[in-house]
């Protein structure tokens, strides 16, 4: 008697590929068939062979996570031709950079009043004596805390900017801000 | 004596990779010039030289160039870290970004102390401070994935600038 019940249900890539989704298929665990349209994507931009390359070359726990990464990256190109996902990383980027520095104009003032000042629009002091003499409470908020690497903002040592984007926060074409969200 | 022609100017590096001759009307010439292997062997082997030359014959020429560009820095990125690629960079942004905001957050705080006696301090969108509570969650995209580590969230240097 025949029993497979995997038999019966081909996944979501052997049916856009039209094969028969043999038992041990690479792409059944993670390409079920209610979510076509998630194989179609990555077939479309990455191709089934590429991913086939890709996971066989990882360990079978990374590779959940290998298709979700590919399959929103897949869709983020799909949805943006010209960005892809590389839209939101720089969309991020800028929201880091603004945010640092307008912790940095804040943590200046903090300083300003520690001393009795009243904030302007002078640039912080350098160097950090007048920090390491307050009381912790009153030192600014050390944005740089977790942070790996130093500065608080990355730059790949070594590694020349690769391009300028003409950022215009939105995925090709648009030059509104607010972009880069999936 | 036979004249000896000048040879065609060189392949790109795309068709020198696919071993095919470079027509003039290469898609790939513009983008990929024989003294940037490297570049066309990384999409390549990413996203395959098909998947790339449909990808490009949707955009409009004019936005090809940066086109190519993402596409590269993808792949980069898609080698570097099979596992996660750009979504790595995203998780690691969009983690840093609530860490900052939590920090503005409470340095303004600090501030509005310290300057109680005058007008309290609007931030850009004209409202009060905003609450701890009101900032957005961390995580969010990172618990999508299983396996995405502390390390991989704490390593920004590895993510080019694209800025």
């Amino acid at each position: 008697m025949a029993s497979s019940s995997s038999y019966n249900c081909p996944c979501a890539a052997c049916k856009f590929l039209r094969r028969k989704c043999m038992p041990g298929c690479i792409f059944a665990p993670y390409f079920p068939p209610e979510e076509p349209q998630k194989f179609a994507n990555v077939h479309k931009i990455f191709g089934a062979s590429n991913v086939t390359k890709l996971l066989n070359e990882l360990l079978p726990h990374q590779r959940e996570d290998a298709v979700n990464s590919l399959a929103y990256e897949a869709e983020a190109r799909v949805r943006d031709p010209v960005y892809g996902c590389v839209g939101a990383i720089s969309f991020l980027q800028r929201q880091v950079h603004r945010l640092q520095k307008e912790l940095e104009a804040a943590n200046a003032d903090l300083i300003r009043y520690a001393c009795n000042e009243v904030p302007t629009a002078l640039p912080a002091p350098p160097g950090a004596s007048s920090i390491e003499s307050m009381a912790p409470r009153q030192r600014p908020v050390e944005y740089n805390r977790r942070m790996g690497n130093e500065g608080g903002y990355y730059q790949a040592p070594g590694m020349p900017m690769p391009y300028n984007l003409p950022w215009n926060d939105n995925p090709s074409g648009d030059t509104d801000g607010g972009g880069g969200n999936m | 004596m036979r004249n000896h022609e000048p040879r065609a100017s060189s392949s790109c590096a795309a068709c020198k990779l696919l071993k095919r001759r470079c027509t003039p009307s290469c898609i790939f010439a513009p983008y990929f010039r024989s003294d940037e292997p490297k570049k066309f062997a990384k999409v390549h082997k990413v996203f395959g030289a098909s998947n790339v030359s449909k990808i490009l014959n949707e955009v409009p020429e004019e936005q090809r160039d940066e086109t190519v560009n993402s596409l590269a820095y993808e792949a980069e990125a898609r080698l570097r870290d099979p596992v996660y690629g750009c979504i790595g960079a995203i998780a690691l942004l969009q983690r840093r970004m609530v860490e900052l905001q939590v920090d503005l957050a409470i340095a303004r705080a600090r501030l509005a102390r310290y300057s109680a006696s005058s007008p309290p301090i609007l931030n850009d969108h004209g409202s009060m401070i905003p609450t701890l509570a009101e900032l957005p969650a961390c995580g969010g995209f990172a618990d999508c994935f299983s396996q995405i580590s502390s390390d991989t969230m704490n390593d920004l240097s590895q993510f080019p600038y694209i800025f």
